[in-house]
């Protein structure tokens, strides 16, 4: 079960027409990622870093070349299937937070649980469990707008992890945290990933990110530039900051 | 999750009652903007309720009202009432047209809302749903406070210019069949008026809840 591939893609390339201008945002990516992996993607801003995220996460279709998700052929999937796969297959963390403003955090959770079918009080259930093994038990009737930052975030973890996903997508989750929070936030998505066994993908520019990630994939001008293992990282860390 | 691999299923499902839950939701944590959103459709329909009143209990006392009353009335002309149904369609057109503009604010306003629940596995069809009935929800609401407000009103105008009679005389059988085809009215032009906008809603793609830039 370890080596199978979560994510796959096959010489992805995007390429946005703006105008007259053709711009080649992807340049045919190859890259595999196995199940239970915690990932890391680090790139500069324009680097294709986004794109590529979105594909992963079946959010955009590439122009050429071909995205598997759980080795299903994401251009082959119409919307309803596409929205099954959203719903049950990828759970996602943005960094804004993102949760539904009107809902109260236990709704904001039990909400993907609603679309997947399942019962109010099975939902119910699982929602207060979730929040409660994100530290959050004691706060589930509270709207978004009165918690912390750290806190919606949190809850957005619950709510990734809603049907039990086979992947995370995280975009930049600590980008509006404090250091602190961030570690914290840093430090559930690995508890996550050890104990739920659920592949986490990360988009980011957080270096303390490199820390827990099985690999790192830099992203350059379209292209993979490099993988990194964690044992490598150590060392080129310094280089990094410098950058 | 090993199991399910491979395997792509189609069903993703939004209740009636969790979809009439999120809306009524949505209606009362933005109540000012609902407000002045249905204010339009009180407004207008007030006025229709207003004609419809007013020419039933015109009706009425020319039917069984005293002479007096009914040689006042004769001398309102055919020409004043068709001015004044020009003037409550243009009204009910305008207030359309107010609806629409409110809702698709509100959808600019939620690109990240729609995005995330589109992320989360919603269908088009979940948000377009969800647009008609919060609509249809402020219509309904807006509809029966204008039509209690125009048809009381006019009563009381009513009354003013012709004695008390216009009480006893009072038609409640047409104004109940006329607050029932206002109310009607005001919702099903709310509906239609948020058309337009829950479509545009649930054309955008999900990845523009991802976008933190606005």
């Amino acid at each position: 079960m370890a080596e199978e591939n979560v994510v796959r893609t096959r010489n992805v390339k995007k390429v946005f027409v703006m105008g007259n201008v053709a711009l080649e945002a992807l340049k045919g990516i190859n890259l595999e990622i196995r199940r239970g992996e915690y990932i890391s993607i680090m790139g500069p801003s324009g680097s294709g870093k986004s794109t590529l995220f979105n594909m992963i996460g079946g959010l955009d279709k590439p122009t050429e070349g071909k995205v598997y998700i759980d080795e299903v052929d994401v251009a082959q999937l119409d919307a309803y299937e596409l929205a099954w796969l959203r719903c049950r297959k990828i759970g996602y963390i943005f960094q804004t937070f993102n949760l539904i403003p009107v809902m109260t955090a236990l709704e904001n959770v039990t909400l993907p649980m609603t679309f997947a079918g399942m019962s109010t009080d099975e939902s119910i259930d699982k929602g207060i469990r979730l929040l409660t093994m994100v530290g959050l038990g004691d706060r589930f009737q509270h709207k978004p707008i009165e918690l912390s930052g750290g806190q919606q975030q949190r809850v957005a973890v619950a709510r990734a992890l809603a049907n039990d996903p086979a992947i995370i997508l995280a975009d930049e989750p600590t980008g509006n945290l404090d250091l602190k929070t961030g570690k914290e936030i840093i430090d559930l998505l690995r508890k996550m990933n050890e104990e739920q066994e659920v592949t986490i993908i990360s988009a980011t520019h957080d270096l303390k990110m490199l820390d827990v990630s099985d690999r790192v994939f830099w992203i350059r001008d379209g292209k993979v530039e490099r993988v990194e293992r964690r044992a490598d990282l150590d060392l080129n860390i310094g280089t990094v900051e410098g950058e | 999750m090993a199991d399910q691999k491979g395997k792509i299923g189609k069903q993703v499902v939004l209740p009636l009652s969790k979809a009439v839950e999120i809306s009524v939701k949505s209606i009362k944590t933005r109540l000012g903007r609902s407000m002045i959103t249905a204010s339009g459709i009180v407004l207008a329909i007030a006025f229709l309720m207003s004609i419809f009143v007013s020419s039933s209990i015109n009706k009425a006392l020319l039917e069984k009202g005293s002479a007096g009353i009914s040689i006042q009335l004769q001398n309102l002309g055919e020409e004043e009432q068709v001015k004044q149904i020009w003037l409550v369609v243009l009204s009910l057109l305008v207030c359309v047209v107010g609806i629409a503009n409110a809702t698709l604010m509100s959808v600019t306003e939620r690109y990240k809302e729609i995005g995330t629940m589109k992320c989360l596995g919603a269908l088009d069809r979940f948000i377009i749903k969800l647009f008609l009935l919060e609509s249809g929800f402020m219509g309904l609401i807006g509809s029966i406070a204008g039509a209690l407000l125009g048809g009381l009103l006019i009563t009381i105008v009513s009354s003013i210019n012709y004695g008390l009679e216009v009480i006893t005389k009072f038609p409640v059988i047409d104004f109940l069949y006329y607050f029932v085809i206002a109310v009607a009215l005001g919702t099903v032009l709310s509906v239609i008026g948020a058309v337009y906008p829950a479509y545009t809603a649930a054309r955008m793609v999900p990845a523009d809840a991802m976008r933190s830039e606005i």
